[in-house]
């Protein structure tokens, strides 16, 4: 058996509070938030350790050059 | 400027979990509004997304540009023209035990007559040298009509016990 999603719904006029199941438009809205995040995620996760790769392979290059590791870290900076 | 500050509503998940604060007729008598989430997620994920829809609006006229940085570096990230806006990341049930997010939503002008505007900061209570994020949000919400409503949700699964969602209305003149 699936378990039932539920909301607390806060009526800012009247203070009151309930628990209430999710509509089935906001589960289907719930599972598309999922899948497209899910994508973003990823996406933003693949773009910043490809920045860290290209910076590491910079200071690695720059050491080649003869800089120290000092003189390499700032440059990359 | 804020003058007054009134906590409109609170809120605190109770031991079955929650799927979403769903804050409701909002009244429209504040210039500003901030909402204040102490959240924490049920799933086994070390961070977890947190979303929001305003006036159970799903449709595509969300976007939000993030300044981020993490254990592995910085950066920035955004989206455009999606169903919902991202505010920020919580813990999960793998980051370390009874930690939360903490996410403060500041919307102002939310009763006026144009696109709405949101800036969030977001920095979760990892105790942890990785697996942590902190986020700068900026929101967009291309809508004119005043803001009445606010759907707060992970995205997947839970908000864990204890989460706690406070609504505060701000005005400019006493």
């Amino acid at each position: 058996m699936s378990e039932t999603l539920t909301k607390i719904v806060v009526n800012c006029e009247t203070g009151e509070q309930q628990v209430l199941p999710l509509t089935a438009e906001e589960i289907a809205q719930r599972e598309a938030d999922a899948a497209a995040f899910a994508v973003a995620e990823a996406e933003r996760i693949a773009a910043a350790e490809a920045a860290a790769a290209a910076k590491a392979s910079g200071i690695a290059k720059l050491l080649a050059l003869g800089l120290t590791e000092e003189e390499a870290n700032a440059l990359a900076k | 400027m804020a003058l007054t500050y009134t906590a409109i509503a609170t809120t605190t998940v109770g031991s079955g979990g929650s799927a979403a604060f769903d804050f409701t007729s909002i009244p429209s008598t504040y210039t500003d509004l901030q909402i204040l989430l102490s959240a924490r997620s049920a799933d086994a994920v070390f961070l977890r997304a947190v979303n929001v829809q305003f006036n159970g609006s799903s449709s595509s006229i969300y976007s939000y540009k993030q300044l981020y940085g993490f254990s592995g570096g910085a950066g920035s990230f955004g989206e455009t023209n999606i169903a919902n806006t991202f505010v920020g990341q919580m813990p999960g049930t793998s980051a370390t035990v009874s930690t939360f997010s903490n996410v403060s939503l500041y919307i102002p002008n939310y009763a006026g007559s144009t696109n709405k505007s949101m800036s969030v900061d977001s920095a979760p209570e990892i105790n942890s040298s990785t697996n942590w994020q902190l986020d700068l949000t900026a929101n967009l919400w291309s809508n004119t009509s005043a803001i009445n409503r606010v759907y707060i949700y992970p995205g997947s699964g839970n908000f864990a016990q204890y989460s706690t969602a406070t609504l505060y209305g701000i005005k400019n003149t006493v």
